[in-house]
């Protein structure tokens, strides 16, 4: 038996959390500021008036910085991989490898060439080609994070591989399947759309603060327009493509939808939650009530999980146990076949090492038939296969709730903005103030209902996390994620701190 | 050095001298840098079985193995 250390499993995963949250903080502002920065630039080239190129110009110094503070924070993810989840790791080499080598190649060469551009070529070289720069910078930041969105959505349903015993890894057979899973595209879309959501946030943020003080009035008028234009639409863009990410969701991951919805009893047109206080001392199977207080829109979950109002939704309960009359597979029922998967991967493995080739391809065959459970045999109880339904419930509601306010605030500084009236509408401008760190907190909780939503799966159905890690002593794992925490934190100031200097000089010019 | 590349040079270098914000934000890339690769990746994340086994076959033994047993908790 493999013993695994559960404080050694949490500590790698709150050490893995912890570095993929600060630099989610950087990403999400790059990919938004780089489309900005390309909008505010081609209205300079499109009307030559030099107010808009001071505005691009300063709007691009504050993506630069947050672009170099937040460069090659996300490699730390990838040294994790090969210390602390090295069977992950190895297993998914052949998945992972080509996107990720994909994303450092395009990076670098972006980088070198239009990066230098945008920053360098200001009067060095012609409007167009500077414009052209720009766009490609944001078209190609963006296209960069659609690998590791790939490799992410891979996780949560692996699709185009297959698994090789030989070789104890995931093989790639179709890479058109992976790259274009509804799951990946959905991801994709999702994600980088709520990067445009928070750059524009951004830009009303500091926009709104040079209004409260009167400094650099027209510059903050006129990127309030365009932020908050380009706000509604990425908001528009952020609730289409949520609505995709939970379609899919309930297609490939119901656990999920029943936890961050604390669905237990599955329902035929089940209402959606619109806000709730969960009971925490509710467990599967009992008779509690899920919740201490709830508002419900009836239908609405069905519609959203099924496309059909009336629809049953499965619940955590008709999950792990079972429903028969929904034809629900309850985790029980497919931890006898997981077990099964893995005393034939055992039997073959013996077989291998005794040259056994007959009784190596009959445990094979046996394993094939049953491989799709795997992950279900390494599984103690069937309760396992829940994961943290508070804190899925409350960070899916807070991102939808934030998600739902940010719209309201793009339209109203823009209807204030464009009558005329922004400078006195005193008590709209703390609102834009705040947004900028509303937003970063429900991109945050976004990543937070993603992947501990998904828990215990490493690997959706097929290898749980405490499976994934490897055998390293808790204090190595516990002195490194201090040491990232230093390390991430000091980053963070440097970035506050360059930030609000440059913010303060404020935009040559104007 | 041929025009083409003279030009670019000249470009990137100019770029560089004339760089504002940019000198503080290079030494910060540059000393994180350092400490990912020089520090952290060489002191603290070796890869676990490039650094404990030989071969890939040795590798992919090691997980199988580690996959061919179902796990108890050690709480």
């Amino acid at each position: 038996m493999v013993d695994v250390d559960l404080s050694l499993v949490n500590w790698s995963r709150a050490q893995f959390a912890l570095t993929a949250m600060y630099h989610w903080i950087f990403v999400p502002l790059t990919l938004g500021l780089s489309f900005l920065c390309a909008m505010f630039e081609s209205i300079y080239v499109r009307t030559g008036d030099e107010k808009w190129k001071a505005i691009t110009r300063f709007w691009m110094t504050l993506f630069g910085i947050n672009f170099a503070i937040g460069v090659a924070t996300g490699i730390i993810l990838e040294f994790q991989f090969g210390t602390n989840w090295s069977n992950y790791s190895w297993m998914v080499g052949d998945i992972f490898g080509a996107p990720l080598a994909i994303e450092g190649i395009f990076a670098f060469f972006l980088e070198a060439t239009f990066f230098a551009v945008m920053f360098f070529g200001w009067n060095r070289v012609s409007k167009g080609f500077h414009l052209f720069s720009t766009w490609m910078v944001a078209v190609g930041s963006n296209l960069s994070a659609l690998w590791i969105l790939v490799a992410n959505a891979w996780m949560q349903n692996p699709v185009g591989m297959a698994f090789n015993p030989e070789t104890a890894r995931f093989e790639m057979e179709n890479f058109w399947a992976v790259l274009f899973s509804p799951v990946a595209m959905s991801k994709f879309t999702h994600t980088t759309s709520s990067g445009f959501l928070l750059g524009s946030l951004f830009v009303v943020t500091v926009s709104c603060w040079y209004l409260l003080k009167g400094r650099h009035v027209e510059m903050a008028k006129k990127s309030i327009v365009v932020a908050s234009v380009f706000g509604l639409l990425a908001s528009a863009y952020v609730g289409f493509t949520g609505d995709e990410a939970a379609f899919e969701v309930a297609q490939k991951q119901p656990m999920k939808l029943a936890a961050f919805e604390g669905l237990y009893k599955g329902e035929q047109g089940a209402g959606l939650v619109a806000a709730g206080i969960i009971n925490g001392a509710k467990k599967p199977g009992d008779s509690q009530g899920p919740f201490l207080f709830e508002v419900k829109v009836p239908g609405l979950l069905s519609l959203l999980a099924n496309r059909a109002p009336g629809s049953f939704v499965p619940g955590i309960d008709d999950l792990v146990y079972g429903n028969s009359e929904q034809k629900v597979m309850g985790v029980a029922a497919k931890m006898k076949l997981g077990q099964l998967a893995v005393a034939d991967l055992a039997a073959f493995k013996q077989a291998r090492q005794e040259k056994n080739d007959g009784a190596a391809s009959e445990a094979l065959a046996r394993f094939s038939a049953n491989k799709e459970f795997l992950g279900y045999g390494y599984l103690d109880t069937p309760e396992e296969a829940v994961p943290p339904v508070s804190t899925a419930f409350y960070s899916f509601h807070i991102m939808v709730i934030l998600g739902s306010l940010f719209p309201v605030i793009f339209l109203a500084l823009l209807f204030f903005t464009l009558k005329g009236k922004i400078s006195e509408t005193r008590w709209l401008l703390p609102l834009g103030l705040l947004s900028f760190f509303l937003g970063l907190v429900a991109q945050q909780m976004g990543w937070v209902v993603a992947e501990v939503g998904r828990q215990p799966w490493a690997i959706q159905g097929l290898m749980p996390v405490k499976m994934a890690t490897t055998n390293l002593a808790v204090g190595h794992v516990q002195a490194t994620f201090f040491m990232f925490l230093g390390l991430f934190t000091l980053l963070l100031i440097a970035e506050i701190k360059i930030m609000l200097k440059q913010i303060s000089i404020g935009p040559e010019g104007l | 050095m041929s025009q083409p590349l003279t030009r670019v040079y000249t470009f990137y270098r100019n770029g560089f001298r004339d760089m504002t914000v940019g000198r503080s934000l290079w030494k910060i890339i540059l000393i994180k840098l350092f400490v990912m690769f020089a520090v952290l990746k060489l002191f603290f994340f070796p890869n676990y079985l490039k650094t404990n086994f030989q071969t890939d076959e040795q590798r992919a033994d090691h997980v199988l193995e580690q996959l061919s047993r179902p796990a108890v908790h050690n709480h």
